[in-house]
């Protein structure tokens, strides 16, 4: 009787055992093949891919000169009509050397470089030592505030040397300034590169005719980065001090360059040396240096930038991605902007021989009653009149509207 | 001994087997936590242009018409400067924006709610948005800190008829109940929206309260509510797939994409028609206003099918 018993309840036990261990031995495995890679191998094979991926995008979009990068596609959005930035991207050459050295490579140059000095036309990030990976030129001199003068001295030297064909004008930049390139393109379309003129945000001490912020970046022309350089040639310029920015205008001003007035056309400034919530929602202190430096009023609120704004400085890396994204990707779908420039009228010209003139069929007829449709500060009802627009055949309504002059505009919303 | 070591091992073998019948009928997979239902989102997104393209002027100019929001933004008077700048910002490109408050304060143009508990303040406001709508058909709950790009939520509910229950916004799931997360706003036609209020009515169904035992986030019980009435949660996306509502700042989703090494950060952040962000600083939204209505890239056009006008006398846009 024991013995039956004591094995039935060997049985048993048995059978309790060999379904735990066999559940828990499932578990286990099932953990296990669920698991995502063990961190060590797992995250190099993804980070190695993902530096393959970049180098392979990156190779179809940029040739490698030494190094500067040549910029093959003006970067383009799916369902973007981009036909005047791409007018102006072949018009006004704009080559970008950014200021940098070798610790701020992987900190700050790097996403210059992933944003959006993409949209130059000539790339060149200047270190004091050559770095062909990067890649960086080498200026030869060591880092620091007090060698600023001699790396800019340097870098347009050598940016006029190898690329004074390449380029109409020439940007210096920080590695913490965002900038957005082709809003530069539109400052800079009514004027041309023969002239000897500079752009950028302007300082008035020091300097007769001011000179530009070097943080906010500066823009010369080709005529101007000419006699920059004939300057050093004749020793009419030298190396006076490390304040780079006051030292080139000094420089420019004896050469007989002009300091500009870029300030959009409802007098906006469009280059701006602090980040844009410093603009936008910031109360300077009367007693901070910038009242007494700059050449133009200060406006704080939003009036103090402009729609098209070309610059901004102090930006560390999540700005520039952010800026990125606000400038480039983020829309109010249909909007229409309040601000809408006109282009200058070279380009406007030339503009209207290549394409069909549908000013004028726009709008006729397509506005019944009941939207409204009025111009801005003309809305009777709700605050979104929002109007239909039929895109067949490809004709282009208020879509022109940036090009076409706002008198233009007016007219075909009067039409409906 | 032996007939008793044979038996325990014949017990562990059947025992073994047993386990893995077990498993293999499925009840005891380990780890699998969702089934394939799980993944059943309703998704809801924008037309594309050549579905707007297909349609006649005349139908476009009634949709045009027909897509009209009506803001119910909750505030508090603790915060007072949240209520002055989304009425300063965003607030502006509705069609209609009022303010709900919990209580009344002083300077604060706000519908006194007198209620401190979230679900009966968010049942009181769309009760009150119910009544006061207007030919208003679309609307739109934010919170305090919640951005909200209007113009890109009409475009996602261009073509869908208000008269059909629509519950839209970024959908979770909890269990069973999905439901749109609060904090990323929530899109209600007015069919969904007079479903909701009328069983309000009901106590055993939505109770004003709530159950005793274990208290349920309003944006639950809002979900279990409007499920009583038929009507289910729908996430919100582009024609890429990628949410239009976000719980976070741009800032905080840019940082997470970097985090995530991405290739490209900006790519793998957001949206480009983004309707939503979230926990958003007074200035940050006024910032939001300068990057989404007014700063942008020269020469570069969308040819929309829609045409939004800035709102009146605004300086910030």
């Amino acid at each position: 009787m024991k013995g039956l018993s004591g094995s039935r309840c060997c049985f048993y036990m048995g059978f309790l055992v060999g379904t735990l261990s066999l559940y828990f031995l499932r578990q286990v495995w099932f953990e296990m093949s669920m698991k995502p890679d063990v961190l060590g191998e797992g995250q190099d094979s993804s980070v190695a891919a993902l530096s393959k991926k970049r180098q392979a995008s990156d190779s179809n979009n940029w040739r490698m000169e030494g190094a500067t990068l040549i910029n093959l596609n003006h970067p383009h959005h799916i369902g973007e009509d981009s036909s005047v930035a791409d007018e102006l991207y072949r018009k006004v050459r704009i080559l970008c050397w950014v200021m940098t050295g070798p610790s701020n490579l992987q900190t700050k140059a790097r996403h210059v470089k992933a944003t959006w000095s993409r949209h130059c036309n000539v790339v060149v990030f200047m270190s004091s030592i050559d770095d062909p990976d990067f890649p960086t030129v080498g200026l030869g001199t060591g880092e620091g505030r007090d060698q600023l003068y001699w790396k800019t001295i340097r870098a347009f030297h050598y940016a006029l040397e190898h690329h004074g064909n390449d380029a109409d004008w020439f940007l210096k930049a920080d590695d913490d300034t965002f900038v957005v390139v082709d809003n530069l393109r539109w400052v800079l379309s009514n004027h041309t590169p023969e002239e000897p003129l500079y752009f950028g945000k302007r300082f008035k001490p020091y300097a007769k005719q001011g000179y530009m912020s070097g943080g906010a970046g500066y823009v010369l022309s080709k005529e101007a980065l000419r006699r920059f350089v004939e300057g050093f040639k004749t020793k009419v310029c030298t190396h006076t001090t490390s304040v780079e920015d006051l030292a080139l205008g000094q420089c420019l001003e004896k050469m007989g360059v002009l300091a500009m007035d870029s300030r959009d056309t409802l007098q906006r400034e469009t280059f701006h040396p602090f980040v844009p919530e410093h603009h936008l929602t910031g109360k300077f202190s009367k007693s901070f240096w910038y009242w007494s430096y700059c050449y133009y009023p200060i406006v704080e609120g939003p009036r103090c930038c402009s729609d098209l704004a070309v610059s901004f400085h102090y930006v560390d890396a999540e700005l520039m991605y952010t800026l990125e994204y606000w400038t480039y990707h983020l829309r109010a779908y249909g909007y229409r902007y309040r601000y809408r420039p006109p282009l200058s009228q070279g380009l406007v010209e030339r503009q209207a021989q290549t394409e069909r003139p549908t000013v004028g069929t726009a709008g006729r007829g397509r506005t019944p009653a009941g939207i409204t449709v009025g111009g801005d500060g003309d809305q009777s009802k709700a605050e979104s009149g929002a109007k239909p627009l039929s895109d067949k055949g490809g004709k282009e309504t208020l879509g022109k509207i940036p090009i076409d002059n706002n008198r233009t505009a007016v007219t075909q919303e009067r039409q409906g | 001994m032996l007939s008793e070591g044979s038996s325990f091992v014949k017990g562990i073998a059947l025992g073994g087997t047993f386990c893995l019948l077990l498993s293999l009928l499925g009840s005891f997979a380990p780890g699998m936590q969702s089934s394939p239902e799980d993944h059943h989102h309703h998704h809801i997104k924008a037309p594309t242009k050549d579905e707007l393209q297909s349609l006649s002027d005349s139908q476009m100019v009634e949709l045009s018409q027909r897509v009209r929001v009506y803001c119910v933004i909750m505030v508090q008077p603790s915060v007072l400067v949240y209520w002055s700048t989304a009425k300063d910002t965003w607030g502006k490109h509705c069609d209609q924006a009022v303010f709900y408050s919990s209580e009344s304060a002083k300077a604060l143009e706000a519908v006194d709610l007198k209620e401190q508990d979230e679900w009966a303040k968010l049942r009181k406001a769309l009760k009150h948005a119910y009544d006061n709508a207007g030919d208003l058909r679309w609307f739109f709950v934010a919170r305090p800190t919640t951005f909200a790009i209007i113009e890109n939520l009409k475009y996602l509910i261009l073509a869908k008829d208000p008269n059909e229950p629509f519950y839209i916004g970024h959908a979770m799931k909890s269990g069973e109940l999905e439901y749109v997360e609060y904090q990323s706003g929530i899109v209600l036609s007015y069919e969904a929206l007079k479903r909701l209020v009328n069983v309000f009515k009901d106590e055993e169904k939505c109770p004003e309260r709530g159950r005793a035992l274990w208290k349920l986030s309003e944006e639950k019980q809002l979900a279990i509510c409007l499920k009583y009435t038929g009507v289910f949660a729908e996430n919100g996306e582009d024609t890429q797939g990628k949410g239009l509502f976000n719980s976070k700042s741009v800032g905080s989703l840019i940082q997470d994409s970097m985090d995530k090494k991405n290739v490209d950060v900006v790519e793998g952040c957001c949206s480009d028609l983004a309707i939503t962000f979230s926990g958003m600083s007074p200035n940050q939204m006024q910032v939001m206003m300068f990057g989404v209505y007014r700063l942008r890239p020269y020469g570069h056009n969308f040819h929309d099918s829609l045409i939004f006008l800035p709102p009146e006398g605004s300086d910030n846009d």
